[in-house]
Parts: structure tokens; sequence; C-alpha cells
């Protein structure tokens, strides 16, 4: 019962078009206010230079030709060379080239699937100080989770699916991302890299890992490859199937 | 009260899935045909009141005596302190009534010890055959969904990236909406 006396707050804003949340557990959550105004502050930057909705990111003015690459924001080569990184180590599953522009459909370089994890892991960097406190921090159904000395581990619920508001596995976290990839809510939106068709074997894919970068991107690699083959070492995966059949790594802690 | 209106929002949210589901996979005359007048012979839930489905124990217990119930919870869960316990002890709590495509829906929730022990309808769409249909087919699903839900008390939920649209329904929505 000693859990049951741990503060807990949240806050919740709109940010890179997802409701994103973090929320703090342990004696003074409330002192967290500042830093985790920082963190949102940090996701909106991301946003202002990786959108590819709005017309004045750096990344669509890249696109047009009106940025050069040297005179972007020193984060876009950093990312540019993180989805390299990303298409390598999933043999080409998840590939940021050639991704329908969301407004246009026209083929272009989108980076979203990979920013979202990148900016969300950089973002919770503001909340390392909090001494003897936990925090879970959820970006549109991917989370990241710290948790302090003490306190119970954080309850990961993956949702199922077919019936979104439904949990389907309880994964208990200390630290570390649980990324969630699938169709549930936006429709077809993972593209099979090698056909350039909407993915659709998969209704979901799970991942577990250290960090929720690379979780989200094997995750979306998984959805599009249809399997959980491709996952490294320390990552493990939950895989529900189009007809509703449930597989799981064999190291999957739920 | 913060895990109790999270029970009782994600209760209302699966009354109104049924009620959604049901409309999508049967045939709406079956609604017409069952409404009162279209049928001659007499209709046995027309008079029933309101609250029938409440187990028998449950039926004395009137709105006004939920406030004084939640104190001997309190009572009842005393050293531990702190406002959540008084929740977790028990007492019946009803949910806001909620408009769905049918008609309005409100629910009730039996909490004992911090444990779901009853879920209840207290108001449901008209009609004469309803609330029996209601009471026979989807409150067993309906329990059953409340204390899945119950036993999984997660902390957040990872899912398919939502729009925005999709979180104002969502559990993760209703988990923070009882932390802010």
């Amino acid at each position: 019962m000693t859990a049951a006396v741990l503060e807990r707050r949240a806050w919740v804003e709109q940010v890179m078009g997802l409701p994103v949340s973090v929320h703090v557990r342990g004696p003074r959550p409330g002192a967290a206010a500042d830093a985790v105004a920082r963190l949102f502050a940090e996701l909106r930057r991301a946003d202002a230079v990786f959108s590819p909705y709005r017309d004045d990111s750096e990344l669509n003015r890249l696109e047009r030709g009106e940025l050069a690459l040297r005179d972007a924001d020193h984060t876009m080569p950093e990312v540019l060379h993180l989805c390299g990184e990303a298409r390598r180590r999933t043999a080409g599953w998840f590939d940021a080239r050639g991704l329908p522009d969301p407004r246009t459909g026209r083929p272009r370089l989108d980076p979203s699937g990979l920013v979202k994890g990148w900016a969300a892991e950089r973002a919770a960097g503001h909340l390392a100080g909090l001494d003897g406190h936990g925090w879970c921090l959820n970006a549109g159904g991917d989370v990241l989770v710290s948790d302090a000395d003490g306190h119970p581990p954080w309850r990961v619920g993956i949702e199922d699916p077919a019936a979104p508001g439904r949990i389907l596995r309880v994964v208990e976290v200390r630290s570390g991302a649980v990324a969630t990839s699938g169709d549930a809510h936006r429709g077809a939106h993972i593209v099979d890299p090698h056909t350039g068709r909407p993915a659709t074997a998969v209704r979901s894919v799970s991942v577990r890992g250290p960090s929720l970068m690379w979780a989200d991107v094997h995750a979306t690699a998984a959805a599009a490859r249809g399997s959980l083959a491709g996952l490294p070492p320390g990552y493990s995966g939950l895989l529900v199937a189009r007809d509703g059949t449930v597989t799981a790594s064999p190291d999957w802690p739920g | 009260m913060r895990r109790i209106t999270l029970w009782l929002m994600s209760t209302v949210g699966a009354l109104v899935l049924l009620f959604s589901y049901r409309t999508s996979t049967q045939a709406p005359s079956h609604d017409v045909v069952d409404a009162s007048q279209a049928r001659p012979g007499p209709a046995p839930a027309d008079d029933a009141p309101t609250r029938e489905p409440r187990p028998a124990g449950e039926d004395d217990e009137d709105e006004g005596r939920d406030a004084e119930d939640d104190d001997e919870g309190g009572d009842g869960g005393g050293d531990g302190g702190g406002r959540e316990e008084s929740a977790d002890a028990g007492g019946t709590f009803e949910g806001a009534l909620a408009q769905t495509a049918q008609g309005p829906v409100q629910v009730s929730i039996t909490v004992e010890g911090g444990r779901i022990t009853d879920v209840g309808v207290l108001t449901a769409p008209s009609g004469s055959g309803r609330h029996e249909e209601i009471n026979s087919r989807a409150l067993p699903i309906l329990e059953e969904d409340a204390l899945a839900k119950q036993s999984a008390d997660v902390d957040t939920v990872s899912g398919a990236t939502a729009t925005s649209g999709g979180y104002r329904e969502s559990l993760q929505a209703a988990i923070d909406a009882a932390n802010l």
C-alpha cells in the first residue's frame, strides 16, 4: 500500500499533431512543472524543424531548395544520418525516403516515423534531474518511462488494435520504452518500402526496448515486414496479425 | 476518486461501444418494431423502475445517500489516510449521463474494498424490450469489460499513433484526465 501514497501529476499538450502526456510520480510531482514545460518546448522546436505538415518547417524549406543543409538546424544532419542508420539496421524495412506526402500524397523524404521517438527521447532529458521522482512520457501511444528507487514499475497497457479502449496485454517497465505501430487510428499509414504499397498483414506491432526511437523504428519496420524476425538484441515484440492472432518474441515481458 | 472516475469513464465508454456495435450488426427495423406502441402485447418492462438492474441488496441505496456511504467507507479504510483511501474503500458511484446514438445512458459501479463488485445501468434508452435486452445481453459483457480493465489497471497505454479526435475518447485520455 506504500505505492498509494505516491502523488502523481499529469500534463497533456498537443504537439507534432499528437497528444503528448507526461506523468510524474513521487513526493512532489508539481515541482516538475518547469522541467515539463521545457520538455514540451523542446518538442515544439523539433516540430518547427521537422514537420512535414508545416510549410515553414526546415524540412519543407530544404525539400523546396530554399534552405541549404549547412544552414539548417544542427539536428537536421543528425536526423538524416539516423534515418540512413535506421534503414540499414532494419534491412530496408524502415525507409524515410519516398513516403507519401501527408498532404499531397507525392513521394518525399519524411523522417516523421523516426523524429517522433528521437524528439521525445531527447525532450525527456529535461526530466533527468527529478530526484526521487519517476516519470512516464506518452507521445501519441509511444511510451518512455523512468522509475525512482522504491517505486512500483509503470504498468504499460498494450491497446487491442481491434478494440481501442481495451487492453490486450500489460507490460511492467521500470526504465525504457514501449512503442506501437499500426493502423488502428489512422488507417493504413505504414508503407512497405519494397513495394511502396500500404502494409496490411499486421494490425499492430509493439516493441519493448531501452530506446524509444529504436523501439519505434523497429515497430514500424516489423509492421511493414509482417514479422518480428528482425528485432535486435535487447528488443522484444508483440505482433497482432490482421486476423487477430497474437505472437510475441520469446523474451517479451508481458 | 481518481480511480473511480477512470472506471466510470471507461465503463460508459464500453457501453457506448456496445450500443454502436449492436446498431451496426442488427437490422435497425428491429428497434422500430420494438417501440412500445407497435406491440399489441404487454411489454413487461414498461413500468419497471429504471434502476431494476441493481442486484438485490442494493435497491435501498439512494443517490442522496452516496455521500454518506463515502464517509462510511473512509472510516472503514481508516488508518492509511489520504483522499484516495475513501474512494478505494467503497460505495456506489454514478457516472455522468452519456448521450449515445440510441439515447441517454447512465451507469453506476459498486466498489468494495477498492474493487469493482458490480456494474449497473441507471438509465437506458427507452423502448419496451430495450431495458431487458440491456440487462440480459449487454450488462454481462459490460461487467466483464469493467472487471477486465480493473485487473489491467494500467498507468499508460501504448497503441498505434492516436489522432486528437481518437485521443479524446481513449483510455489514455481518461488516465490523463484522472491525474491532471
